[in-house]
Parts: structure tokens; C-alpha cells; sequence
């Protein structure tokens, strides 16, 4: 279920590489599926800088909230705007019309931080 | 009554109950189920005065409110943020329904729709009141809301100063003191004749009518804290919004005000209804209990508790507020309140009110040594100067069966805060007014 | 077409903006008996006032249709845990209806108010008694406003004593929300606290977390797993020998009011929440009261206003007053008299013999629960609670696919309020129950004989607990939907 082309982090968000400098990233099917009705998504705006492992905004369910970390450094591109009226298209196609950011990302080499898909699965498999 | 006959009314198990119950339970005595308190640290007897049965206890009851000197048997013109109002019969029998009274908090919504139901009507009628786009279930009181908008604003704005008027009353001062301590947020006051606001403002809070009962120029002061980048908080009396313009037309960012005035009894301060209404973009940042529409698993119109990941049961301490309560009784004392006066009663007793005031403000402006303010816009009370100390004329008001406006000496030299509603009949006023004229020449 | 009985359900939940008629209205008016003053420049006038139009009768009747699809504790048991949710007495809301206590203005004079100051400083005497503490202020208006004081007392008392570095309040990870929310509004750090594996505070991590940076610790005594904290007396001298201050939420006090004081437990400050332990009605989300209590510590940090007798008994005089390092205001008069006149009344006609009673009819009334339901649902910790017991629905999820949250819903087809589900957060599918001391073994025996029934139907038909309840005027909401979109108001269709 999880797209063997994308790489993913361990706080179960996936990024896409559109060309050497700019991915595209999401949460995951695990992730949308624990989280139940997506209610409200709190993403950055355009222009705004991130940092790979720190907290890049809120997902919010009926009954829980949970942070995103964002999974690369860079500068936002461009977001999901659909997403502001929409939240519940996170749960209808995480790896889709649920993607968060375009990003240009400043250091290639941080996607190596990064699981593959067959090491994220296995992460799943572990439980955590 | 002796101790070992004493069966409580609330408690229904008697000692048969009992023995049965921890048989089954397999304990010998009750006191083995306290075992896990520390050894010696069980309390004996507590020094607790005998049980009393109904009628001791109605009959004490009654000998300590016979103590009181009340509103009613007194003509009363007290106001300074509590307001006495006719209650409509149908508030009291409507709100003393036990359906409304002794249901939980409608975290269940199948079972709690009639709460819901109106909590829903009490957001609509505030917003409507407010001219706002929307409002919460309420907060403790009007002093507390305003101190949580401040804390909005400053949420919203990422400023840490709170502008806040000279005519705002004392107390609800006193209240935002509290609440911005821990925060650190800077409280500056703001005096009319200031043109600007601090640089990093958060908000400036108005009140309307102020505390003095005089309106503010709403539409300057507005402009004023939008042009410094701030958010304008007003803290209106509810009654006063049937017949002046609501915070709505001059663009507040947040209305908060307390709901007494509608429906609900003085009291001695409490319970009451903090109101709560800001514009749609901010709902994200309110705090309280917030009730939406929604459909149920047959598509039928259901009312559900919502944004709830803003709260504390969820947010834990990154929540908007700490509080859990929707005062939602005394909600529905207001909405019932407002429904049974309606479109037409609301604007009528607001009128009354100012026509009540104006009388007497004209009445004791014609004694002798005292002096009301007239020459702003006032609605239902105003400043009085008088010849002798308030605390003094109070007193002496009291073997006119009157009591006195409140004594705001430390605001205006000997002053006193008139207040005059409805249900000061035309004979009180003029009794005050006699009153106040044979005390002020020594008669 | 509509059919009639469909006309009947659309009916009964219209609005009062739909239902309005111009020209309507639900009260009389009353004249006026002073000359009309010329009104203020129409500029500052409200020109349109959007307000319900409909007849007293009308408007009472359809408060009364939408009250019947509210479950309220006068109609139904509601075994809901930490909320004690027990009998609201009548006589409660007689004595505070009285004129004379529900007519008088908050700033009135002193002296004209004389028996409410009374009723105050008595009601401040028995709540000190009861919890062994010295000081009471009955401001505080929920039980949340007492945890803001409390956190407001200790952060002045360490800013005083220039232990500005106090910033760490520990918290247990079984505690209700409000006690991080309320640490955070005092400004402080929350840290939290694990339960070991019998419920009780684990004294290793308490011993690790208690350095000179701690300012408090919030503890809710017993937890709200139903458990009396056998480690209370060391973890109470604990935090003491670090310099901390014991703050305890009284949300649970109905277990031991009038068995053990929490004062004498080494507690400096708790609030107790009023509207649980003492009876004031619920009102479908409030209004509650929750006075702060504190102990030689933090007595002189109480918000104001404090009752004070002066004289003696022929000649007594009773002011309000202000603690010489008062944290200020918690809100703009005197706290929820109204709520305070119910306690007063509460613990009067209980009195010395009645408020034992309490805790010892509620202990009895979970254990019996407890012995009961034991083997049906899963129990976590298997030792003697308190005055509620926190069973899991884990062995039906595993077993049938059914849900704490299904269990709950299935309660209210048989009459029956949900209990308190997925909290404490500790304990998965929780179903948390309190029973209280006004339930009759009856009313037990039956609560229990549905609780079996529906472990069964669980078994047998899981679909019938899925889609519960079925006899409700609304089935399952769609709580999705309102957050996406929120509709918080009604407005007229253009």
C-alpha cells in the first residue's frame, strides 16, 4: 500500500521527488488511518523555511491533534490549498489529492535520512 | 436525632443494603475497603455541626437571608455590571426544568440534544445580539471573558500588550491582572485623549456603555487600534445592544459582556454567563465549549460539541484555555430570556432603562449641592458629584428603605454611580431624589 | 411529499428564528411611568434587531418538547466516573431561591448584607474542617478556576521566596486535561508523571523529577483510575523535602469526604470541585463551583474576597476581605453564591453524621460493581477501589469487534447514561464508572444486569451495539462533519 517510488520518515510522512531540488510530501496511509476524520489541517505558507525533523504544523481529528514534523529542509513552493476547506481528502488519498507541500529542498542528501518503502513497511511491521 | 439511627434522604441503602452488598463484595466490614488509606491517618469525626432535618435547616435559611436587606423590599439603584431586570415568569419555569438543570455535560449527544439544541439557539441570539459571526457557549462570567479575549488577542497577534480603557470597570480589571501575571502579557491603560497605541498591541478593550455608563465614540476607537495593528475587544451590556449599535457595525474583533442582565437574578454576584462572540476567522482560537450543526447516521439535523481539539481534554496543556464549564443553565436563562422579550421587548426594555435613567439623572440634578453628568450619552446609569461622602448618604438612604448607587470615590471625588432600570418604578426615583435632597441640606 | 409524521420530526427541532411570526411575543410589556427623554443621535442607534417573535406559549412548549431528549440525573442513573454525577436535592434550590439570597446585589454594603457573608464564612469553616486545610476562598467558579488559583498561589509563593527557577509542575499521566491546561496558564512547564504497574505513583521516576527546579506537583487523590495511592504519604513528603508544593484536585473527594483529609495527608492546596461532591446541579455543562483550599503554605495567597467574622456571637460582624499576598481577582464579585448556597445547604441537613456517609455508600456502591462485572469486562488494576472503578472493554474489542464507545451507546437503549469512556488515557477502552452514593443496590443490580446482557450481545450480535442507540432522537452524529465545516448559528436563508 505504500508507494514503492517515495521515501518516508518514521513520523509517517512520505515525500516525492519531482526533480533534484523539489519533492512533494504527505502523510501516509498508516498515518491518516490512525488519525480517523481528518478535520482540519494547520500547514505552513508559502515561502515559509523548513527544517527536516522539526515540527512544520497540526493535523487535527475529531478527538486528537498531532503534530507534523516536516521530513526535509527547504522553502515552501506551493501548498494544498484544497486542503484548508478539505481536510477530508487526506483520508480519501494520502499519497494523492492529500499531498500538504511542494517544497525546494536545500540538501539532496537528507532524503538518505530517509526509510525506503520496503524499510518504512518493515518499520510498521515493528509496532512502532 | 441520634448517630446511629441517622439514615440520610439521599442516601438510599440502609444497613441491611450494606451488609448484603459487602458480602458479595467478600469483605467483612467497610472499613476494609478504606484499607489502602495510611494507618492513623483516618479521621474520627469531623467537627461538623448535627444533621438538621428540612424545616431546621429552612427555617436558619431564612433567618440569614432575613438578614439581608434586598433589592425589592429596598429600592435599589445599584448597577456597575449587575443589573436588575424583570425575569419573565416562563425563564424560571422553562431553566427550573430538571431535564435542563440536572443533565451532564453533553459530551454524549443522543442523550443530550435538548441541551444542544439550545446551546445552539444561545450562540445564534448572542451573535445576532452582538452583530457578530459567531459566538461560544459562555464563559464563568463577564469578567473572565474579558480576560480571555485579551489572551486571544495576544494568541492571535503574537503581541504581549493589552491596551485597556480608564472607563473599564475596576473589577474587570482587577480580573485580567490575574489572568495576564503568569503569561507576562503587558497591560497598558489607555485614556481617551491618547492618539496611539504602544508599539506590539494586542488589543484595546473597550467597554460599552463604560463602567461610568456613558457610550464611548466606538467608531474612533476602532479605527484607532486597527490603524495600530490591534485588535479592538468590547465589553458590552447585552440590554444596551437592543437599541444602541452593536460591536459588529464598527468592526470588533471580539465582543465579550456578561449575560446577567438577561434573565438571570443578581445573586450576590453569581452564577452568571460570560458572553463570547468574535469574528468567523478567529473561531479556531476561542476558548470555551463551541456547539455545531450536523447531520446523524439517518441525515436527520443533530447538534454535536465541536472544535474540540482546541480544549483541554484534548490539547492538554497547549489548549486555548483551561476551562471545561459551559455555563450552559444560565445560557439558557438568556436565550429564554431573550425569546420570551423577543424582537420588540428587547428594544423596549432598553428603552425603558434610558428613560428611567434620564429621569432620575434630571431629577437630581435639580438638588441642590449635586451634580449628574448629562452632557455625554448615557444609558441606564450615570455619575452623580455630591455634597457629602456616598458612604454617608448610603447609610442614611437605608431609613428610606433605598439603597444607593455605588459609592466611586476613588474614581470621582465624593461620586456615585446611579443606576436606573425598568423595574425602578417613577416613586422610587422620586423617593431617591427626596431622599438625597433631605440628606444633602442636613434635614 | 412529506408525510405528517415526517412534518412532526422537522417540526419539533425548528429554531426559534424559524418559528417566529412578526408581530409575536412571548411577554407582556410594561409601561412607562416617567416623561419619555429625548433619545441620543440616531448615529449611534441600532437600527435592526434580529430576535425570535413567538407567544409564551408557544416558547414553552417547545422548550419542553427539546428537553425530553436530554438524559438528566432526575431521570436517569448516570454512572459517570469523576464526574459524580449523584442526586441534586430539592431543598438545594428551595433555600436558594429564597429572595433574600437570590435578590441581593453583589456590591451592596456590608452591613446590608450581613446573612450572605455568614452563610460564606460558614460554608469557608465547614470546607476547612473537612479537608483538614486552614484557608478557604470560594471565588474560584469551576473546579478548573480552583487549579488556576492554586497554580497562581504556587507560582507567587515560589517568586517570592526568589525561586524564579521553579518552573516544573509534575502531573500524572492518568490526571484530567485541565490540570495541564490550568499549570500552563500559570506559567509553568508540565512535565509528566507514569503510574507503576499497580496504579499508584511510581516513587522512582517521583524521587528522579523532584530537584530544585520543581514547583508543584498536581495529584488527584484517589486517581481517577478509582485508586487510593498507597504511596500518597511518600510522595507527599517527597515534594515537600524538594520544596515543592502539593496541589490536589478535589475531583475525587466524594471517596473520602469525611474519612481521611487530604490537609492531613501533607496536601497544601487543592480546590473541591462543588458541583461533584456537594451537590450542585450540573445544568448540562454548568454552572459549576470549584473554591481553592490551602494549608498554612499558601493560606496568605488566596484570591480574594475571604469571609471574616469580627466580635463575638451576640455581637459578630462579617466582612469580605483581602489575604495580605493575595494572587488578585479570579473573577469580578464574590464566586458562584448561588452554587455555594447549595453546598451550604448540602452539608447542613447532612451534618456530622450524614458526610461520612457519602464516601462510605459510595465505596461500597464501585465494589459491588466491581465484584459484580469482574470477568464480563476486563479489569486492570484487580484491587479494592474507591469510589469508582475503571474497567476495559479491551476483551470485547478483541473478541467481537466492540468498542468501549459502542458499550456506552448501548447503555442508553436501556436507560442508562454512558459512563466515562477512553479516560483515563492510561487504560485502553476504558469504561470508567462511578456509581455514587444515591443509588439504591436496585439500581445497581439492574446497571449490572445490563452491563452482563450487553457483554453477551457483543458476542451474539455485535452489530445491534454498533449502531446503537436505537431509541434516541438522533442516532450517531456525524462529529466529522461539524468540525470540517462548522455551523455554530443559525442564519436566514438568502
Amino acid at each position: 500500500m505504500n508507494p514503492p517510488d517515495l521515501k518516508y520518515s518514521k513520523e509517517h510522512e512520505w515525500v516525492r521527488s519531482e526533480s533534484d531540488s523539489v519533492v512533494v510530501m504527505g502523510i501516509t496511509e498508516f498515518a491518516q488511518d490512525s488519525l480517523g476524520d481528518v478535520v482540519f489541517v494547520e500547514i505552513p505558507d508559502e515561502d515559509a523555511e523548513l527544517t527536516q525533523g522539526e515540527k512544520m504544523g497540526e493535523i487535527e481529528s475529531v478527538k486528537a491533534v498531532s503534530d507534523l514534523y516536516s521530513p526535509v529542509s527547504g522553502k515552501v513552493i506551493k501548498r494544498n490549498e484544497s486542503l484548508i476547506d478539505n481536510p477530508e481528502l487526506v483520508n480519501e488519498g494520502p499519497f494523492e489529492q492529500g499531498w500538504m507541500l511542494k517544497v525546494e529542498i536545500k540538501d539532496a542528501s537528507e532524503l538518505d535520512n530517509l526509510l525506503s518503502a520496503d524499510d518504512y513497511n518493515s518499520f510498521l511491521k515493528s509496532g512502532a | 436525632m441520634s448517630g446511629n439511627d441517622y439514615q440520610s434522604p439521599y442516601t438510599p441503602n440502609t444497613d441491611h443494603d450494606r451488609q448484603q452488598m459487602l458480602e458479595a463484595i467478600g469483605v467483612s466490614s467497610v472499613e476494609e475497603l478504606f484499607k489502602d488509606i495510611p494507618e492513623g491517618y483516618t479521621t474520627d469525626s469531623l467537627d461538623l455541626p448535627p444533621a438538621l432535618s428540612e424545616p431546621e435547616l429552612m427555617a436558619y435559611a431564612q433567618e440569614l437571608a432575613a438578614s439581608n436587606m434586598v433589592p425589592g423590599d429596598y429600592a435599589c439603584f445599584l448597577g456597575a455590571g449587575v443589573y436588575r431586570h424583570h425575569i419573565p415568569a416562563v425563564v424560571r419555569q422553562i431553566t427550573g426544568r430538571s431535564e435542563f438543570m440536572t443533565a451532564y455535560t453533553p459530551y454524549q449527544p443522543e442523550v443530550s440534544q435538548g441541551t444542544l439544541q439550545t446551546a445552539y439557539e444561545f450562540q445564534t441570539l448572542i451573535s445576532q445580539l452582538t452583530g457578530m459571526e459567531v459566538a461560544n457557549l459562555g464563559m464563568y462570567d463577564g469578567s473572565t471573558s474579558m480576560a480571555e479575549a485579551a489572551l486571544m488577542a495576544a494568541r492571535i497577534t503574537k503581541f504581549d500588550r493589552i491596551s485597556i480603557m480608564d472607563t473599564v470597570s475596576p473589577l474587570y480589571r482587577e480580573v485580567l491582572d490575574t489572568y495576564a501575571q503568569a503569561p507576562g502579557l503587558k497591560i497598558d491603560t489607555f485614556t481617551s485623549s491618547q492618539t496611539e497605541l504602544e508599539e506590539g498591541t494586542a488589543c484595546l478593550i473597550v467597554q460599552q456603555p463604560n463602567f461610568f455608563g456613558y457610550m464611548e465614540d466606538m467608531t474612533a476607537l476602532s479605527k484607532l487600534a486597527h490603524d495600530n495593528g490591534a485588535l479592538l475587544i468590547v465589553s458590552a451590556d447585552p440590554i444596551s445592544l437592543a437599541m444602541f449599535k452593536p460591536p459588529g457595525d464598527y468592526d470588533a474583533d471580539i465582543v465579550v459582556g456578561e449575560g446577567q442582565p438577561m434573565g438571570v437574578p443578581p445573586t450576590f454576584g453569581g452564577p452568571f454567563v460570560g458572553l463570547f462572540a468574535c469574528k468567523q476567522e478567529y473561531i479556531r482560537q476561542m476558548p470555551g465549549r463551541i456547539v455545531g450543526k450536523t447531520v446523524d447516521t439517518k441525515d436527520r439535523t443533530a447538534y454535536v460539541l465541536t472544535l474540540q481539539t482546541r480544549e483541554q481534554h484534548i490539547r492538554r496543556e497547549r489548549a486555548t484555555s483551561n476551562i471545561c464549564t459551559a455555563v450552559a443553565l444560565i445560557a439558557l436563562m438568556s436565550t429564554v430570556y431573550m425569546s420570551s422579550n423577543g424582537k420588540r421587548g428587547m428594544r423596549h426594555v432598553a428603552e425603558l432603562c434610558y428613560h428611567k435613567a434620564h429621569y432620575a439623572a434630571t431629577l437630581i440634578d435639580d438638588l441642590p449641592g449635586y451634580s449628574a453628568k448629562t452632557d455625554e450619552t448615557f444609558f441606564q446609569e450615570f455619575v452623580v458629584e455630591c455634597p457629602l461622602p456616598p458612604s454617608e448618604l448610603n447609610e442614611k438612604l437605608l431609613d428610606y428603605k433605598i439603597i444607593g448607587g455605588l459609592d466611586i470615590t476613588a474614581q470621582v471625588p465624593n461620586g456615585m454611580l446611579v443606576c436606573a432600570t425598568e423595574v425602578n418604578t417613577r416613586e422610587e426615583i422620586e423617593r431617591l431624589a427626596g431622599a438625597l435632597a433631605e440628606i444633602g441640606t442636613g434635614k | 411529499m412529506t408525510s405528517l409524521l415526517e412534518k412532526f420530526e422537522l417540526n419539533r427541532r425548528q429554531l426559534l428564528m424559524e418559528r417566529s411570526s412578526p408581530g409575536r411575543i412571548g411577554t407582556t410589556l410594561l409601561p412607562l411611568d416617567v416623561p419619555e427623554s429625548e433619545l441620543p443621535d440616531s448615529a449611534i442607534l441600532r437600527e435592526e434587531l434580529e430576535m425570535p417573535e413567538v407567544s409564551e406559549g408557544d416558547l414553552v412548549r417547545y422548550f419542553s418538547q427539546i428537553s425530553q431528549f436530554n438524559f438528566s440525573i432526575d431521570h436517569n442513573f448516570y454512572p459517570l466516573g469523576s464526574c459524580t454525577m449523584k442526586y441534586n436535592p430539592k431543598l438545594n434550590d428551595e433555600v436558594a431561591s429564597l429572595p433574600g439570597l437570590a435578590q441581593i446585589h453583589p456590591l451592596q454594603p456590608e452591613s446590608t448584607v450581613q446573612g450572605a457573608i455568614k452563610l460564606l464564612w460558614e460554608l469557608q469553616d465547614r470546607l476547612a474542617e473537612i479537608t483538614g486545610l486552614v484557608g478557604v476562598s470560594l471565588a474560584p467558579m469551576a473546579g478548573a478556576d480552583g487549579e488556576l488559583a492554586g497554580m497562581l498561589m504556587t507560582r507567587a509563593y515560589h517568586l517570592e521566596r526568589g525561586d524564579t527557577q521553579r518552573k516544573k509542575v509534575l502531573i500524572p499521566d492518568s490526571a484530567h486535561g485541565t490540570n495541564p491546561a490550568s499549570a500552563a496558564m500559570a506559567g509553568f512547564d508540565v512535565v509528566s508523571l507514569p503510574s507503576d504497574a499497580d496504579g499508584n505513583t511510581d516513587l522512582n521516576a517521583m524521587r528522579a523529577a523532584a530537584d530544585d527546579e520543581l514547583a508543584a506537583l498536581m495529584i488527584t487523590l484517589p486517581s481517577t483510575l478509582g485508586l487510593f495511592d498507597t504511596n500518597i504519604l511518600e510522595v507527599t513528603q517527597i515534594v515537600r523535602d524538594a520544596g515543592g508544593i502539593v496541589y490536589g484536585d478535589g475531583a475525587n473527594l466524594n471517596a473520602i469526604v469525611g474519612r481521611v483529609r487530604l490537609g492531613d495527608l501533607g496536601f497544601d492546596v487543592i480546590h473541591s470541585n462543588l458541583h461533584k461532591t456537594f451537590t450542585q446541579p450540573h445544568g448540562g455543562g454548568g454552572p459549576g463551583s470549584g473554591p481553592v483550599i490551602a494549608g498554612e503554605r499558601l493560606v496568605d495567597y488566596l484570591p480574594l474576597p475571604i469571609a471574616t467574622r469580627t466580635g463575638s456571637d451576640n455581637n459578630e460582624y462579617f466582612s469580605l476581605g483581602t489575604p495580605p499576598k493575595t494572587i488578585g481577582r479570579m473573577g469580578a464579585f464574590h464566586g458562584n453564591f448561588g452554587a455555594l448556597v447549595r453546598a451550604y445547604a448540602y452539608i447542613s441537613t447532612l451534618g456530622k453524621e450524614g458526610i461520612p456517609k457519602i464516601s462510605e455508600d459510595s465505596v461500597i456502591n464501585a465494589n459491588y460493581i466491581l465484584s459484580q462485572l469482574k470477568g464480563y469486562y476486563d479489569l486492570p488494576y484487580d484491587r479494592t477501589c474507591m469510589h469508582e472503578v475503571v474497567f476495559s472493554a479491551r476483551n470485547l474489542k478483541r473478541d467481537h469487534g466492540v468498542s468501549a464507545l459502542d458499550v456506552s451507546k448501548r447503555l442508553i437503549d436501556y436507560g442508562i447514561h454512558p459512563p466515562t469512556m477512553y479516560f483515563p488515557l492510561i487504560v485502553e477502552e476504558a469504561l470508567m464508572i462511578e456509581p455514587t452514593e444515591t443509588e439504591s443496590k436496585e439500581t445497581l443490580d439492574y446497571f449490572i444486569e445490563v452491563m452482563k446482557t450487553i457483554a453477551q450481545e457483543a458476542a451474539d450480535d455485535p452489530d445491534l451495539l454498533h449502531n446503537a442507540p436505537h431509541n434516541t432522537p438522533n442516532t450517531r452524529v456525524d462529529e466529522a462533519r461539524a468540525a470540517r465545516r462548522p455551523n455554530l448559528r443559525w442564519r436566514r436563508e438568502s
